[in-house]
């Protein structure tokens, strides 16, 4: 009776019962391994986010980065929306973002639907071509050669056309669309549905969730691409945010000459943003991430990426 | 019974007919369903599928536009590309000197690109040693915590660096540790005088390798991760009662069970030797130096583009995509040989 109760595990415990009761050290090591890793990922993003948020006595007070917030001063921000190369570089990231995630999704899904029927015409060559990709790269000199002399120079579609297509997210698609059975798609058929009502009706609602994170995934990779902008955009007020970013932070650049920090009293064209604007771009190139992120994550456990990731 | 079967097929409609056809399929198997597909004539598999092809057509043009064309174009690492004997890239292409292997000539001849070479190598062997585990440490240890509030909590955080650019992680770095960052500051008014990390090129490998580690090790947990989650409990439970301790349970259940993901990885990155990012070196070349931080990709870049070297960038570029193409064929040679799969199946 007594032997009993000693094995029986505490009803609330998630511990296996063969499992032996964790050491003090292993329990505080695990503890303080975890919480370091945690930390070194919020404490850059949280000094950051307090000083873009702090004015600038608050910033000279504390000889620059701003742990401990005191106030709550949005001037930073204001001034970076009121006009000038900041505000410009978040409505291109902005366009570039929302026309390119849109343009590679309809042409992801559009293909990775033409490709989910095996037996169909050409099939096994088209699949070859596409995932050809992963095997052979365009080199970056050809690739310049090839948007430039398309005229592309200085145009945003130089940002989106060159990486407007990702095999690997094409592959995932066609792999969810080939798990719907095909009796569905039959049905439709015998109603009288052509292939693209099928694709919008049927297959589209079906497959949500997926899209949805091939969407987010494109989305991410148009917000933080950076090395285009070096090569194909020359124009100041052309320039997406990560670049900003990258002149602010690491080159130590000013803004351009008909910045928003001109038009602020106090910041002439000469002085160089003060730190809680450069914060607060910092920020306003992080927070997309932080909204789309969620959202991601949601489909951690539907097996989504998991499956991806495995192959 | 094939007629049948073929002409359905052909209708554009066999879901008519679908289910007696199906049991003719099954009842003679593979013999129906080839001699259906051979008697289908090319134009009417035409008239079946034209909305499909259709459909690819868009990512394929874009593909043959922005991929196949410049994959293409690397032939004039074989010219002596001038871009200004034509108007345009095309009949630059065109009107340019062929000169054979000359580009290659000069650049096995180039000191600045073996040094490329060697830098880009030394980072992945460096990183094999102290990137590559940490993941696989990172999820072994969450795998062992019990409460699943406080896994999901950490798995949100550790997730998130991935989704930031480039620019943005190098930037927290030099916010943190540059030479006027938060640690500096701190250590300056502690009465220290800091050292500026971030332009120290005697320690650039670590710099580096701890950017790729804050932003992608949690991210590279994953899929040991899954693999940690197939492991059958029954296998430790059996071990345990055997009166294996935690550390043997982990060296006899949990390691094994890890064994194949490990060693595909292990056998993908080998074949990637020569891409250890291009935007992280580029971003970080000035502050550093070229010594320690041109690899390949940046030297193309550099050669290429900004020193307009057009023929030599291209020679560089077209060098490296043969050997990476070499090593990931030889890399999944070798994952088949484990009996892994690779990135691409065996066929």
């Amino acid at each position: 009776m007594s032997a009993d109760t000693v094995i029986r595990p505490r009803r609330n415990s998630l511990r296996p019962v063969w499992e032996e009761k964790p050491t003090l050290i292993g329990q505080f090591g695990k503890g303080a391994i975890l919480t370091v890793v945690v930390l070194a990922v919020l404490v850059p993003l949280w000094t950051v986010a307090v000083t873009s948020l702090s004015s600038e006595k608050t910033i000279n007070e504390a000889g620059g980065y701003v742990f401990i917030p005191r106030e709550f001063n949005p001037s930073a921000y204001v001034v970076i929306f009121s006009g000038g190369q900041v505000t410009d570089a978040i409505l291109v990231s902005t366009i570039v973002t929302v026309a390119g995630t849109a343009l590679s999704l309809i042409v992801t899904v559009l293909a990775a639907y033409g490709l989910s029927r095996p037996g169909t015409l050409g099939h096994r060559g088209i699949l070859f071509y596409f995932l050809l990709t992963f095997l052979i790269y365009p080199g970056m000199i050809p690739s310049y050669l090839v948007v430039t002399g398309l005229g592309l120079k200085d145009n945003l579609l130089s940002l989106i056309l060159p990486t407007a297509i990702s095999a690997f997210n094409l592959v995932v698609l066609r792999a969810f669309f080939m798990s719907i059975p095909g009796e569905l798609y039959d049905s439709a058929r015998i109603d009288g549905a052509g292939e693209l009502r099928i694709l919008t009706r049927i297959v589209l609602p079906l497959s949500k969730a997926v899209t949805a994170v091939v969407g987010l995934f494109y989305a991410v990779g148009y917000w933080n691409a950076f090395f285009n902008a070096i090569l194909y955009i020359d124009r100041s007020d052309l320039q997406p945010v990560q670049r900003v970013l990258q002149q602010f932070i690491l080159a130590g650049q000013s803004p351009a000459t008909s910045g928003a920090a001109v038009a602020i009293p106090g910041l002439g064209s000469s002085v160089p943003p003060s730190l809680a604007i450069k914060m607060a771009v910092v920020v306003v190139t992080i927070v997309p991430a932080l909204i789309i992120y969620p959202f991601i994550q949601r489909h951690f456990t539907k097996g989504v990426i998991i499956g991806a990731v495995k192959g | 019974m094939s007629e049948l079967a073929s002409e359905t097929a052909g209708m554009g409609a066999p879901s008519l007919v679908s289910e007696p056809q199906e049991t003719v399929v099954k009842k003679a198997k593979k013999k129906v369903k080839v001699v259906s597909r051979q008697q289908l004539s090319f134009g009417k598999r035409l008239r079946r599928d034209w909305p499909l092809l259709l459909m690819c057509l868009p990512a394929m043009l874009l593909l043959l536009v922005f991929h196949y064309v410049p994959a293409l174009g690397n032939i004039i690492a074989f010219q002596d590309y001038n871009p200004f004997v034509g108007d345009d890239p095309l009949e630059a292409f065109l009107y340019s000197e062929w000169i054979g292997f000359g580009n290659f000539e000069y650049l096995f001849k180039n000191a600045a690109f073996w040094d490329s070479v060697v830098n880009t190598l030394s980072i992945t062997a460096f990183q094999l040693v102290f990137y590559f585990p940490i993941p696989i440490f990172l999820a072994i240890l969450l795998n062992s915590i019990l409460s699943p509030r406080i896994r999901s909590l950490v798995q949100s955080v550790v997730y998130l660096p991935h989704f930031f650019s480039w620019v943005l992680v190098v930037s927290l770095f030099q916010m943190m540790i540059g030479g006027a960052g938060l640690l500096a500051q701190t250590l300056r008014q502690a009465g220290y005088t800091p050292p500026d990390m971030m332009t120290d090129p005697d320690t650039f490998m670590f710099l580096i390798t701890s950017q790729a580690l804050w932003k992608d090790a949690g991210w590279g947990m994953i899929v040991f991760l899954a693999a940690l989650a197939a492991i059958d409990p029954a296998l430790y439970e059996a071990a345990a009662a055997d009166g294996a301790g935690r550390w043997r349970r982990m060296w006899h259940v949990t390691l094994p069970g890890l064994r194949s993901v490990i060693i595909l990885l292990l056998i993908l990155r080998l074949g990637d030797a020569l891409n250890v990012g291009f935007e992280q070196f580029v971003l970080q070349r000035e502050m550093v130096g070229r010594e320690a931080a041109e690899v390949v990709d940046t030297y193309v870049y550099y050669q290429g583009i900004a020193v307009q070297q057009w023929g030599i960038g291209a020679a560089a570029g077209l060098f490296k995509a043969v050997i990476g193409l070499l090593l990931i064929v030889g890399a999944n040679k070798l994952a088949h040989r484990f009996g892994e799969q690779g990135i691409y199946r065996k066929s």
